[in-house]
């Protein structure tokens, strides 16, 4: 029987191995490896030049899982209390753009923030003063949340859904009011789906590019940008982009860590 | 006689257009232990969560205290409910689930400079605590105020379920089917430890059960229900002894139903005799249920018996053998301590008392699904006599 679960595993084991580990050692491997191919610590210490960028591109990535979290979690609530059409109609749209290349996605997003662009035009027609949003870390900022906010939305509904109703009668039935019953029970019983969304968000936030390209100008490079420029760019250095993505990773991995721990501590206070 | 309590006045539930409790009234006195009892879609869920606040009747009135409550929402009504699968709070441990209702500030009317006004409250987390404890230790889970729920067993999660709905004090406990998932043994135990309960705190309980069994023993009043309908209400004595129809005598412990034909008074026929029985008041020939209790049959031998038939089986059943008997086109159960073979002939005798005589009902006359919801009055006149001078905003 177990050979079997093995066996049926194997395709998936070997695709991990293939695309998965392997790249994630060559990975390690050139981070630790100088021009000349010998062993060196040199890629990490030229890293430190980079401080701004790494500061920007978790700072942009917290930014935007705040605003993802504050956006999608009244929209998660107000769309698990909705049925038919409506909840449908809402999905719908929630989903739609992510059926839309992100390139495309984004030019579109230029087009409205632009300095004489289609936000700036409504602005003046209300005889409004025009805004300066394109290529600044704002615009890159609400390009990641429109990109990423599905990924806060979706995993949150599901867990709303998933709510035993009978827990939230009963919680009426003990004399909760509609907020304390939100805040008593539908808020934690929630929480997973909230720790799932802000991972789904923060992770790709951190390593977002394009958008940073397009919407931010020059001055918004973040970690995408700069491991993409050692790879394919005109300063070509995989041994200092494989140090990039290690230590980006890393600190990822940390940030995660440490949520979740926050995460449990949370359900551990409710508890008491 | 008790004070009444609660009072549902004509209530019609509908779902979609369909009747699901047709136009029933109940009383519910104070300090009672009422149960509904039926078969499983009777309407019985319904009626409780129409008491809790859950649902509000298509048509008819919830009187509490004498003050309609249609439209207060269950959060504002001084009834607790213990739910059919325990909804406990899976987030929480046993403690903070019988906690919960505890922590909710409570709006209670102060007096400052000679008026009133209400003013929430807190309890205070020593008496929160006390309270908690008190509750657990009268379901018997003292010490377990630290475990999570999902560490529970069925039994304990029902318990659970009881504190927390008992620890807030309420005026009603609402039931459904508490003891439904618990096995015979633990089902019997917790029938009686319940029923302690409820003597002991000294609050009404409303009881839904399809166990015929567990409404006789626990009751002071049962509610036998029937397709949205109320079949017939009394103390469990009543209902076994002096069932209304066919459907109660048959629901309520075994029964032989034969149809038979009511001549006169005191004289009824069916399985082609004619008998002596203690019933009167029906027309003349009118056709009629007869209900036999298995127990009430006695057998002798085949030249003494009124009526006669051969066994067909023989099943023991600890105090007594119940007995199937093949007496010409039924076949009847007869509860006997002594035990004859498979194959005998044997006598079947009845006094006078041992037959009840019942109006056959149309339980489903022609055009029973005709009844739809347009066919119900949805403002009955009786309602604004009951509308308190308060706004329902008043809480119970
Ligand atoms: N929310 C609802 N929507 C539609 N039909 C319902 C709903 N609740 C109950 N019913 C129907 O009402 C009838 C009575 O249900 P219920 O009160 O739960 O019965 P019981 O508790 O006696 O088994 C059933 O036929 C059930 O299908
Ligand atoms: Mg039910």
């Amino acid at each position: 029987m177990k050979k079997r679960g093995g066996l049926l595993a194997a395709p998936y084991t070997v695709w991990m191995a293939l695309f998965t580990v392997i790249p994630m050692l060559l990975v390690v491997y050139f981070a630790f490896t100088g021009e000349d191919g010998r062993f060196t610590f040199g890629n990490f210490s030229q890293l430190l030049g980079y401080g701004a960028v790494f500061g920007r591109s978790f700072w942009l990535a917290a930014l935007a899982t705040v605003v993802c979290l504050a956006v999608g979690y009244p929209l998660a609530y107000a769309m698990s209390r909705e049925t038919g059409a409506v909840r449908n109609t809402a999905m719908l749209l929630l989903m739609l753009p992510m059926w839309i290349n992100i390139l495309l996605r984004t030019y579109a997003w230029m087009s409205i923030l632009e300095n004489k662009g289609l936000l700036n035009q409504l602005l003046s027609f209300l005889r409004l003063p025009p805004v300066r949003i394109i290529n600044t870390p704002a615009a890159v900022a609400l390009g990641m949340v429109y990109n990423y906010l599905p990924f806060m939305v979706l995993p949150i509904l599901t867990v709303i859904q998933k709510i035993d109703g009978s827990v939230i009668e009963a919680a009426q039935d003990l004399g909760g009011s509609q907020f304390t019953v939100f805040k008593r029970v539908i808020l934690p019983l929630s929480l997973p789906g909230v720790l799932s969304g802000v991972t789904m968000v923060f992770v790709p936030g951190v390593s977002t590019f394009i958008i940073s390209q397009l919407l931010g100008g020059g001055k918004s490079m973040m970690l995408g940008d700069l491991i993409e420029m050692q790879f394919l760019g005109s300063t070509y250095n995989p041994y200092l982009g494989s140090a990039i993505s290690l230590v980006m990773m890393v600190i990822v991995l940390i940030s995660m860590a440490v949520m979740n721990r926050f995460g449990e501590g949370e359900e551990e206070v409710m508890v008491l | 006689m008790k004070k009444e309590l609660i009072r549902l006045v004509d209530c019609t539930m509908a779902f979609d257009g369909e009747i699901v409790l047709n136009a029933i009234n109940l009383t519910i006195h104070n300090k009672e232990f009422l149960t509904l009892l039926g078969p499983s879609g009777c309407g019985k869920t319904t009626t409780l969560r129409i008491i809790g606040g859950f649902e509000t009747p298509t048509s008819g009135s919830v009187l509490f205290d004498g003050v309609r409550i249609n439209e207060v929402p269950p959060h504002k009504r001084r009834v607790n409910t213990v739910f059919q699968k325990y909804a406990l709070f899976p987030h929480l441990n046993v403690f903070e689930n019988v906690a919960f209702g505890l922590r909710i500030p409570q709006s209670v009317p102060v007096t400052e400079g000679g008026k009133t006004r209400q003013k929430k409250v807190r309890l205070q987390e020593a008496e929160i605590g006390q309270r908690v404890q008190d509750a657990l230790e009268l379901v018997g889970l003292k010490g377990y105020h630290r475990r999570r729920v999902h560490q529970l067993s069925g039994g304990q999660q029902q318990r659970v379920a009881i504190a927390r709905a008992i620890v807030n004090r309420p005026q009603v406990l609402l039931l459904d089917e508490p003891l439904g998932a618990l096995d015979l043994k633990l089902r019997k135990e917790m029938q009686h430890e319940l029923k302690e309960i409820q003597q002991q705190v000294g609050i009404t309980f409303v009881y839904v059960t399809h166990d015929q069994e567990e409404a006789l023993t626990m009751s002071d009043t049962v509610v036998v229900m029937n397709q949205g309908n109320i079949q017939q209400i009394g103390t469990p004595v009543d209902i076994y002894n002096e069932p209304v129809n066919a459907f109660v005598a048959d629901f309520i412990g075994e029964s032989n139903i034969i149809q038979g034909v009511m001549h006169r008074d005191n004289d009824v026929s069916f399985a082609g005799k004619r008998f002596l029985c203690v019933d009167s008041g029906f027309d003349p020939d009118q056709p009629v249920d007869v209900v036999i209790r298995p127990e009430d049959v006695r057998l002798t031998a085949p030249k003494d018996g009124q009526l006669r038939g051969t066994v067909n089986s023989v099943t023991f059943k600890g105090v007594f053998y119940e007995i199937y008997v093949d007496v010409g086109e039924l076949e009847w159960m007869v509860h006997s301590t002594a035990a004859p073979k498979v194959g005998d002939e044997v006598g079947l005798c009845l006094t006078p008392e041992d037959i009840h005589v019942m109006d056959r009902p149309d339980l489903f006359p022609e055009g029973a699904e005709a009844l739809t919801i347009e066919d119900i009055d949805p403002e009955p006149d009786f309602e604004d006599k009951y509308v308190d001078e308060e706004p329902p905003e008043a809480e119970l």
